[in-house]
């Protein structure tokens, strides 16, 4: 399994990746593309949007199943990955770079503690 | 199109301007002014008559059924569907009435509809039966609206505003749950599959409205708690719902009634031998007990004093009407039918003959196949490939595909979902032992295979008229209807198409 | 023993597999006061029947019943008598489709996916809409399921329901959102049109939040609206237009996508499906693509095979319960796939000119039905709006008076409004298919008048005779709403 060691990882299966402008970028593991089979469809919100914190922010469909996808943390939607939705191929082939799903712009401080290291997580899906 | 004259084609593809048959006679009244402009083209196909038998009749020759092979679908209760009842249904004494027509004029429908209602309250073991819901789903869409209208007249409606669901149940369950505005609590359950009464009571605080059950549950097992399940819910206020849809499992064997249920659907294109019809009509009559009836939907069928029958439109409490008109009475027609057939003792054998026959195919493949069902089942078997998955990497979905080169049905898989890999296998009384049993050496046949030559298993069915489809491509390039000339497509196929690994639940 | 396929060995080797003594064994994990009690409660039930001797009694049931194949029906109101070729039930009760299941395993079932694919596909034409699912129940659900992706689609929360629409369809969608944050409220109908009044429409929307508003082609009373007028007024209020549709009218009339309907809905009986006593029907539900997501119910899609063969799929499940569990689009599981395979058929056979036909007999039969009983004494037309098959009138008789003596000469109909519009109190709706005869419309027409009071010259009204409603003036009986109708449709 695929888990990129600069990444912050949630029990339900994204990655957050803090960025250098302050802004927090999210996606589902590779783990999680592999659950839902081909991805066909994928919901994201519009540019603007408001997240809280374990929120869902979107849905990400195969043709068996739907994964919702939640934030862990709260913010503003600054981007939303288009090729993804208009291709969500993507985000099987590159779950963790072309595949990428939004950029938050967190409320306050945001805070990474509870969030899983690459080590916890993949021992996590391990177990 | 590669490949696709070796496709029956699309009725489209047939179509001959100029060349339909035609049925009616000339206009014999004066033609009078239209007080509107006539469209101006349907774009609908003209084919001849025997050209359009030709395709109907081949597309049938391209479907499964339970006429042609064995369907062993675990919960769909795919049973011989006799030809008398659709022999009756199509009496024009039957076919040809309008629901709107005076009671007078009508009294052989209400007959009907009013012993149907009346049959099933007692095979239900409850107190009151609409006929009124038109299959399963709706049926508890009705029994949750008659929980609803119960609680909002104890002044509790507010305060009850949840449904408790175990995660073993059909999909339908927390579908119409919601439907009526109802929040649904997912209860897990335990080890054997069946109810947890721990996760239960913790469950059931005072704000649950109703606990929806299945008995004989999705894995086939009687739930014996159930009597103190329907106690612990009522000691908290809250109603018990049963799904019938496992009933030709226990009919008089057990009735929900006694054992606590207080509202229950039939589906009677299980149990009671209506037609699936390719997915419906089907007909979900709900059974009651009298703290209910007063919410049974409208137009109730009643029987007048002097013996005549009659529509009841004065119940005040109802929770109002679920169809245009008196639901699929034809589909009741035939559940009556096959009711009436069968007594009182012919449908105990039906069970009997059911769960025999279930019993058997678990005793002859729970070595092969792991089993949710160890110690025995009811109607349905569930049968496990989590250690073909694991050893020769062949699924539930694969043997699945493989099963019709044997020429049969697959059973349900991956469903209930809280078994891995699993076959849900229901083969009802209506089968003969010499079929159960070439069921049972195809499996058994296909278990070898997955050790010999796993890739065949992969790329199976190999006899039927199309292979593996691309359903991922199905959703992405959304073709619906079709146009000609053909739509240039919506997006681009993404070539070779991944193989399944899994399957969404299938019943 | 009915249709029980395991002989008594049989019976016996399968329980030595299994290890057990007897059948029974196999239920000693139930209760044993359930088993007897139920024990019990079969023993009461009536004893089984031959299939000679059940068969009989049903016929003798069957006989008790009017019916529309030796009687002659005027009555409609929602279901229609029309002439279904004899090819339709013959190639419609083959045993393969009969009784195959859902086609979860699509390569199995090739045969109904690809009827459900033709289906929609037809459906698709005849509407004029960019799609179709499988089939809902019937008409009234339809309504309900297009009202519940209306919500879901806008965001808000008013429907806006004409009073002329069926009163079964409003029945039973304030049955199905009375749970649901969606509140119904009613658009009145002219007096003197029978359709919507525009200006309590204009009303209603300027109050907002509409997510709806329903418009019926024709409406209960058989009047044709204004539909692209309301489709207009609809759109600016940021609502969508639902539009509620006879099938077989479209034959003739313009089809819901020409005036922009976001949802169409109907059903689907007037094309091929007895009339069963009002069921199994058929619900039609079409849309536009964008709400795809949102549509309840099962879509068959096209695609190929791994070896790039043309099949059938079940496709966009995850919107259905069976994944999406208490997030589905809607609860329904079975549809009525089945009545769709008739409709399907019943189209194919008919074709583009059979259904032209049908159409447009249907309303030339109603239009000289019309003017043969409104020159009846007493009898009037309730509106002045353009009738496509049913049209009403106000009698001079109790409309139930009317019916039975019409009954005595094996007449079905017809309808009386009173039974759901208080304010219609004394008007009947009657119907006309392409089945119906000039010869059956003139029995009719001689067998009314014979029913109705003499005319009397003096307007006085007040003879016992009359009903006390002194409703016999005899008001010079005009036709010029046809013309009314024939301005007013200029705009199309």
């Amino acid at each position: 399994m695929n888990t990129p060691t600069d990444l912050f990882y949630t029990e339900s299966d994204e990655w957050l990746r803090r960025e250098d402008d302050g802004l927090v970028t999210l996606g589902i593991t590779d783990y999680a593309q592999g659950e839902l089979g081909e991805i066909v469809y994928l919901e994201l919100p519009e540019q603007g949007a408001s997240i809280v914190k374990d929120g869902s922010f979107g849905v990400a469909e195969s043709v068996k199943a739907v994964g919702e996808l939640h934030s862990p943390i709260a913010g503003e939607v600054v981007a939303a990955n288009t090729q993804a939705t208009e291709n969500p191929g993507l985000v099987n082939e590159s779950p963790f770079e072309n595949g990428w799903m939004i950029r938050l712009k967190p409320t306050g401080e945001a805070n990474f503690d509870s969030l899983m290291s690459a080590e916890e997580y993949a021992a996590y899906r391990a177990a | 199109m590669p490949n696709s004259l070796s496709l029956e084609p699309l009725l489209f593809e047939l179509s001959d301007p100029g060349s339909a048959s035609d049925y009616l006679p000339p206009l014999d009244v004066p033609e009078a002014s239209l007080p509107f402009v006539v469209r101006p083209e349907l774009d609908l196909p003209e084919v001849d008559e025997h050209s359009v038998v030709r395709h109907f009749t081949r597309l049938s020759q391209n479907t499964f059924s339970i006429d042609t092979h064995f369907y062993p679908l675990g919960s769909c209760t795919m049973k011989y569907n006799p030809k008398l009842n659709e022999a009756v249904a199509a009496m024009p004494g039957f076919a040809g009435v309008h629901p709107l027509q005076s009671e007078a004029t009508s009294q052989g429908w209400l007959e009907v509809l009013f012993r149907a209602q009346e049959i099933l309250a007692q095979i239900a073991g409850l107190d009151a039966c609409s006929i009124q819901p038109l299959a399963g789903a709706q049926g508890e869409f009705c029994g949750l609206l008659m929980i609803r209208a119960y609680h909002n007249g104890r002044g509790e409606g507010e305060k009850r505003c949840r449904i408790v669901v175990p995660d073993s149940a059909h999909g339908t369950n927390p579908a119409s749950a919601a439907r009526c505005g109802y929040a649904v609590t997912t209860v897990k359950s335990n080890a054997e599959g069946g109810v947890d009464m721990d996760a239960m009571r913790t469950a059931l605080k005072d704000d649950v409205a109703a606990v929806m059950i299945t008995n004989p549950n999705t894995l086939g097992v009687f739930e014996a708690q159930i009597e103190e399940l329907c106690a612990l819910a009522h000691e908290n206020g809250a109603l018990v719902y049963m799904d019938g849809a496992n009933m030709n499992a226990i009919l008089g064997q057990a009735r929900p009634g006694d054992m606590g249920v207080d509202v229950m659907h039939f589906n009677v294109h299980k149990t009671f031998s209506t037609p699936h019809g390719g997915g419906g009509p089907g007909a979900g009559p709900v059974a009651v007990r009298s703290i209910l009836e007063p919410f049974l939907p409208v137009p109730h069928v009643k029987q007048h004093e002097g013996g005549e029958f009659g529509w009841d439109w004065d119940r005040p409490d109802a929770v109002g009407s679920l169809h245009g008109f008196r639901g699929n009475s034809g589909v009741i027609l035939r559940a009556l039918t096959y009711i009436l057939r069968h007594g009182g003792n012919g449908l105990r054998q039906v069970s009997s003959d059911a769960v025999l026959s279930a019993n058997y195919i678990l005793a002859r493949l729970k070595g092969v196949y792991e089993t949710a069902n160890p110690n025995g089942c009811k109607h349905e078997c569930v049968l496990s490939a989590s250690k073909l998955k694991a050893q020769y990497g062949v699924s539930a979905w694969d043997i699945a595909k493989r099963l019709p080169d044997y020429g049969f049905h697959a059973p349900t898989v991956y469903f209930p979902t809280i078994v891995k890999e699993s076959m849900m296998i229901e083969p009802t009384e209506t089968e003969t032992k010499a079929t159960l049993d070439a069921f049972c050496e195809a499996m058994l046949a296909i278990a070898e295979e997955a050790k010999t030559d796993p890739d065949l298993l992969h790329h199976a069915p190999l006899t039927m008229p199309v292979g593996r489809l691309d359903e991922a491509n199905a959703a992405k390039c959304l073709n619906l209807c079709w146009t000609t000339p053909p739509a240039e497509a919506a997006c681009e196929s993404t070539g070779e198409p991944k193989r399944e690994v899994a399957g969404a639940p299938t019943y | 023993m009915p249709y029980f396929s395991l002989t008594p060995a049989d019976r016996e080797a399968m329980l030595a597999t299994i290890g057990v003594q007897s059948a029974d064994e196999l239920f000693a994990d139930i209760p044993a006061s359930l088993r007897e009690a139920a024990r019990a409660a079969f023993a009461d039930l009536e004893s089984g029947r031959s299939e000679m001797g059940l068969k009989r009694d049903m016929a003798r049931l069957a006989a008790k019943n009017t019916h529309a194949e030796t009687a002659t029906c005027f009555l409609g109101a929602g279901l229609y008598d029309h002439y279904v070729p004899a090819a339709v039930s013959a190639l419609a009760s083959r045993g393969e489709f009969v009784t195959a299941y859902t086609p979860y395993q699509a390569e199995t079932s090739q045969g109904t996916l690809q009827v459900i694919y033709e289906f929609q596909s037809l459906l698709c034409r005849l509407t004029g809409m960019e799609m179709a699912n499988a089939s809902l129940y019937d008409g009234a659900t339809g309504l309900a399921e297009a009202l519940i992706l209306a919500h879901a689609a806008t965001k808000k929360k008013r429907v806006l329901l004409p009073r002329g629409l069926s009163p079964s369809y409003r029945r039973v969608s304030a049955t199905y959102l009375q749970g649901l944050p969606i509140e119904i409220e009613e658009i009145p109908f002219d007096a003197a049109s029978g359709q919507i009044d525009s200006e309590a429409l204009s009303a209603l929307l300027q109050s907002g939040d509409v997510a709806a508003v329903v418009v019926a082609q024709p409406n209960f009373f058989g009047v044709l609206e204004d539909a692209p007028t309301i489709a207009a007024a609809t759109h600016a209020a940021g609502a969508l237009l639902i539009a509620v549709f006879n099938p077989l009218s479209l034959g003739i009339l313009p089809p819901p996508g020409s005036y922009d309907a976001d949802v169409a809905i109907a059903d689907g009986q007037s094309l091929g499906l007895p009339l069963t006593f009002g069921g199994p029907g058929l619900g039609l539900f079409c849309c536009k693509q964008k709400f795809s997501r949102l549509a309840p119910g099962r879509l068959v899609g096209l695609t190929t095979d791994a070896n790039g063969k043309r099949g059938f799929t079940l496709t966009l499940q995850t919107r259905e319960q069976h994944i999406r569990r208490e997030k589905a689009t809607s609860n329904i599981c079975s549809n009525q796939a089945l009545c769709a395979l008739v409709a399907t058929i019943y189209l194919a056979t008919m074709g583009e000119r059979g259904i032209r036909e049908a159409a447009s007999h249907s309303f030339h039969k109603a239009a000289y039905a019309r003017e043969q009983l409104q020159t009846l004494p007493g009898v009037k037309p309730l509106f002045s709006g353009p009738q496509f098959h049913e049209f009403a009138l106000r009698l001079p008789v109790a409309v139930e008076t009317v019916g039975q003596a019409l009954a005595s000469e094996n007449i079905i109909g017809p309808y009386d409004l009173g039974r759901d519009y208080p304010e219609l109190e004394g008007a009947a709706l009657f119907c006309c298919t392409e089945k119906r005869s000039r010869e059956e419309i003139d029995f009719l027409a001689e067998t009314l008048r014979s029913i109705l009071p003499k005319p009397k010259v003096e307007s006085g009204a007040s003879g016992s005779d009359l009903n006390g409603s002194g409703r016999l003036h005899l008001e010079g009986l005009s036709i010029h709403y046809l013309d009314d109708a024939r301005t007013f449709y200029l705009d199309w």
